[in-house]
């Protein structure tokens, strides 16, 4: 299913229970330290919570936190105004939402990309490593050099997940395949850094490879501009960022975090807000490769046969993909 | 470092001058979310009555003045020596990355007596050995420290991703973080104190570390102006070919200097890993080594002035913040011009109104002195 019908059946859906919206519902969001306009996994959230409100009408509270602190702060603000549900966005969330949530047993918090396990609090986790996978197969089939790389952003966990279920993927395809792996930083300036991908990106093409993987945020500009000027191919991550260099952009590795923060103020204005952990793969459309109109002439019928095939197979529980956090360890 | 030699009594030289500084600041500010159309009374009001008025916001802000505290002492302590030290940051990292593997290490082990004041000597010790090796480059080898701290700053922060990645993360969770100490080593909270005192306050991340702070400003200004190495330290940064003459060995002096500087950045490790976070954790110097800068020129290098200033920004965080909060069109982006404009006037453009204070005061004095020759 292409990521456009995808999203169109989704809306669709939702906008037949706009007239079952309850007139109570106050939610709000708590950014992370990379700001709603990030481009990336932020943003994502912050289109999630436009639509809602462009659909329902109903306002939301925002704030972006500046540092570490902030965070606990910004939450329990939230929650002394009686705001529910509350969407937390990011890992580094997830202490403060427990803190939180544990003062407010009667008000809705959801973290997104996060771990907490308490009655009102719903925890939104991501198998980023089975679409990393899927678009490690098209980057090692698309490779003539059989090179590719991967540039992620700050060296943390969630960023070695990405690029270890993408090398997995690539030498599904591809055995023989070298993938080359870079961190921009070690701040959360990696985030932001497009001359640092432009660098690497440069650095990555020097050593042969020609499909280029970026998760890092803001920082992917850089990269997929410099692997245009090189002539090379460069892989999106977290929105569908294909049309942003048409013939360039080979995909994009969708994470839909907009679609759970949309989830999250609907079904807490409808009554059916659900706690628990939810852990979305590509089963659950949570995560996804993005094929449309910018890069259908990239993709040939021998790709979109064998990641369709795997897609299938992951789902089937036939394929399966090692989570890097499960154990520290890309093994 | 040298005062300026201005003709103007203390009170104005200290007192007036940055009052009219953060003013003329604020003015700007004002300007600017008149244009971004809010009202800018209404924007101060929520940013004083943030920061100031109520018993949660009041912690926020002491808490920030904490750290503001510390990081001010170290870039003042390093002034006087005529050193500039801009790695607060990496210093104040590292500081924390002490206490911190220090309480890992130690908090089932050691009496909880202890491991306050262990924590301070540990978060110190590391700040202060993060600061050695640039203080030894610039002594001996002739390095320029503001260059040398800078890059140290850098190599702190990959040494701290490369250690809660890698080393530190408590196994199987995402968030690059090290295991919760034990409640024993927990600093009590203001709100705890409060509550054994049967009196029931807001629970804000401040913390006894503040107490710390007050100390280190008692004793920083004790050193500096009342023993012979501050004096050592102080010969040095006025005049080093003088302070040779003198007797004095700037290399030593220096290292001297910057060893306390970077000690005091630590403490702000003390602050947030033993103090409110708990755990080491990344990213928790949040700037506060950088803002230590503006805080110290803005305090005149001087302990009352920088507690004076620490105060001034802790209002500004906090304040900004909640004014963030509650105004949805004023961005953290903008709050973050409002701090940088308070920065700029009162740290660049310093200065910049002393002529025409000067003038303003020679011509008043001047006509006060007439008259009075006048009426005898």
């Amino acid at each position: 299913m292409s990521f456009l019908k995808q999203t169109m059946i989704v809306g669709a859906a939702l906008m037949l229970s706009v007239s079952a919206q309850a007139a109570d519902d106050k939610p709000a969001v708590v950014f992370d330290m990379g700001g709603k306009f990030d481009k990336s996994f932020n943003q994502g959230v912050f289109e999630g919570a436009e639509r809602f409100k462009k659909e329902t009408g109903v306002a939301y509270r925002e704030f972006e936190v500046t540092n570490e602190t902030q965070r606990e702060q910004a939450i329990r603000k939230m929650a002394q105004r009686g705001r529910s549900p509350i969407v937390g966005v990011g890992f580094a969330q997830a202490s403060a939402i427990e803190a939180v949530a544990k003062e407010f047993p009667d008000l809705k918090f959801t973290i997104i990309d996060g771990f907490v396990e308490l009655p009102n609090v719903q925890a939104v986790l991501f198998k980023e490593e089975e679409g990393s996978f899927l678009v490690g197969i098209l980057a090692a089939m698309a490779s003539k050099t059989g090179k590719v790389g991967y540039i992620g952003g700050m060296d943390i966990p969630l960023i070695r997940a990405f690029g270890c279920g993408y090398e997995q993927g690539a030498k599904y395809a591809n055995p023989s395949v070298e993938v080359i792996q870079n961190m921009t930083g070690t701040t959360p300036a990696a985030w932001n850094d497009p001359g640092r991908g432009s660098e690497l990106t440069k650095g990555q093409v020097d050593r042969g490879a020609d499909v280029i993987y970026a998760a890092a945020g803001g920082t992917g500009v850089g990269v997929y501009q410099a692997a245009k000027d090189a002539g090379k191919l460069a892989i999106g991550v977290d929105s569908n960022q294909n049309h942003l260099h048409p013939g360039t952009m080979l995909t994009s590795m969708v994470k839909r975090v907009d679609v759970a923060a949309y989830n999250s103020f609907k079904t807490g204005g409808d009554g059916t807000w659900k706690s628990g952990v939810q852990s979305l793969g590509l089963k659950e459309g949570g995560v996804d490769w993005a094929l449309d109109d910018n890069n259908r002439s990239l993709i040939t019928a021998a790709m979109e046969k064998r990641v369709s095939q795997a897609k299938a197979d992951i789902i089937a529980g036939k394929i399966k993909v090692h989570d890097y956090r499960s154990n520290n360890s890309c093994k | 470092m040298s005062q300026n030699s201005s003709t103007l009594p203390r009170w104005i030289d200290i007192g007036l001058i940055p009052i009219l500084n953060v003013a003329m600041a604020l003015l700007v500010s004002g300007l600017i979310i008149l244009l971004i159309g809010e009202s800018p009374l209404e924007a101060v009001q929520i940013m004083i009555q943030g920061a100031l008025g109520y018993d949660e916001g009041i912690g926020y802000t002491l808490y920030y003045t904490t750290n503001f505290v510390f990081t001010g002492l170290a870039v003042a302590v390093a002034f006087h020596a005529g050193l500039f030290n801009i790695g607060g940051e990496g210093q104040a990292y590292i500081g924390g990355l002490g206490v911190g593997l220090f309480l890992l290490l130690a908090d089932d082990s050691l009496s909880p007596i202890l491991l306050l004041p262990v924590g301070i000597i540990a978060a110190g010790l590391f700040g202060a050995a993060w600061a050695a090796i640039p203080a030894y480059l610039q002594a001996y080898r002739g390095s320029h420290i503001v260059i040398t701290t800078i890059m140290f700053n850098f190599i702190a922060s990959a040494l701290m991703v490369y250690l809660m990645v890698n080393v530190l993360i408590k196994p199987g969770q995402m968030s690059p973080e090290s295991r919760v100490f034990l409640d024993t080593a927990h600093l009590p909270f203001a709100h705890e104190i409060f509550a054994w005192m049967g009196i029931k306050i807001a629970r804000s991340p401040l913390n006894i570390s503040i107490i710390w702070a007050a100390i280190c400003c008692i004793g920083l200004w004790l050193f500096v102006w009342r023993t012979r190495w501050g004096y050592a330290i102080r010969s040095v940064g006025f005049n080093e070919k003088a302070a040779v003459y003198a007797g004095i060995t700037p290399a030593k002096t220096i290292m001297l200097a910057m060893f306390i500087s970077g000690a005091l950045a630590g403490f702000v490790g003390v602050n947030e890993i033993m103090g409110v976070h708990h755990k080491l954790l990344l990213n928790y110097t949040a700037g506060y080594g950088f803002t230590g800068i503006a805080v110290s020129l803005m305090g005149r290098n001087h302990p009352f002035g920088i507690i004076l200033a620490s105060l001034l920004f802790g209002v500004l965080y906090q304040g900004g913040a909640e004014l963030a909060f509650e105004v949805p069109t004023i961005t953290r982006e903008l709050v973050v011009v409002i701090q940088g404009l308070v920065i700029l006037f009162s740290g660049a453009l310093a200065y910049m109104s002393t002529p025409w204070i000067e003038w303003a005061y020679g011509a008043l004095s001047r006509r006060q002195s007439s008259a009075g020759q006048g009426e005898g």
